[in-house]
């Protein structure tokens, strides 16, 4: 039940990235292109994104524990230290070059997107590197 | 998207189920819908793959992405998640502000 059900949470998460058109670069630049061909529908993502999870977790975190795990596992870091805003920003920039982030990326791997595996292949060695550079967070 | 490092065998499968249905997803929509799903990339593939290298060092390092800090932590209200969202947020515009009036991509 517990691989079931993170199965049918992967491909509600992937048809939401796909219908929204998260899941293409070309609509993630343009919404990112506030001084060129603005195009600000994927606020309306991110609205009822945070919208619909706002609601969700305040009926699931009100369960005791979750169906198919003994315990809730949310982050318990609170300080907003130099690695979170350091790392925030190399991403936005990552993000602003590609149109890509890793869920989108991930989604569109069956799609034959040559430029997509070169962002995915980049990807990976870019978390390696931050693993094996020793500044661990 | 979670980190892939598990803490034992049990959490890889259902990690790998969760990855497993979100690339199907789109394959499923196509095949449903009948309409193509729109993938294209507009700028070189070599900043493709810089903005790869990016976005994986950078998810490593601020620990969390759009979904893990944008949708999950704001929606929890952690100030955390909402500093790093401000954070790429800001950068991505920028960058693309440059990428495309500084150097006309």
């Amino acid at each position: 039940m517990r691989i079931l059900s993170a199965l049918v949470v992967g491909v509600l998460f992937g048809l939401g990235l796909t219908i929204s058109g998260m899941i293409n670069p070309a609509k993630i630049i343009a919404f990112l292109d506030v001084a060129g061909n603005w195009d600000p529908s994927l606020l309306v993502v991110m609205v009822s994104a945070l919208a619909v999870s706002f609601v969700g977790y305040r009926v699931i975190l009100a369960r005791e524990k979750p169906l198919y795990e003994p315990s809730f596992h949310l982050p318990t870091k609170t300080a907003i230290d130099q690695p979170l805003l350091v790392g925030s920003a190399i991403f936005g920039a990552g993000w602003g070059l590609s149109g890509l982030c890793p869920g989108p990326a991930i989604s569109a791997t069956m799609l034959f997107a040559p430029p997509v595996y070169a962002f995915l292949a980049a990807m990976v060695a870019g978390m390696l590197l931050h693993d094996f550079s020793g500044r661990r967070t | 998207m979670a980190p892939l490092k598990g803490e034992g065998r049990a959490d890889f499968s259902w990690r790998l189920a969760f990855v497993a249905g979100l690339v199907v997803a789109p394959l499923l929509f196509a095949l449903f819908s009948g309409a193509p799903v729109a993938v294209s990339t507009p700028h070189p593939v070599w900043m493709m793959a810089l903005g790869g290298i990016f976005v994986g060092y950078g998810t490593r390092l601020g620990s969390g992405c759009t979904s893990g800090h944008g949708v999950c932590g704001v929606a929890r209200l952690s100030r955390r998640s909402l500093a790093a969202t401000v954070m790429f947020m800001a950068s991505a515009i920028a960058t693309v502000f440059v990428v495309h009036q500084l150097f006309g991509f």
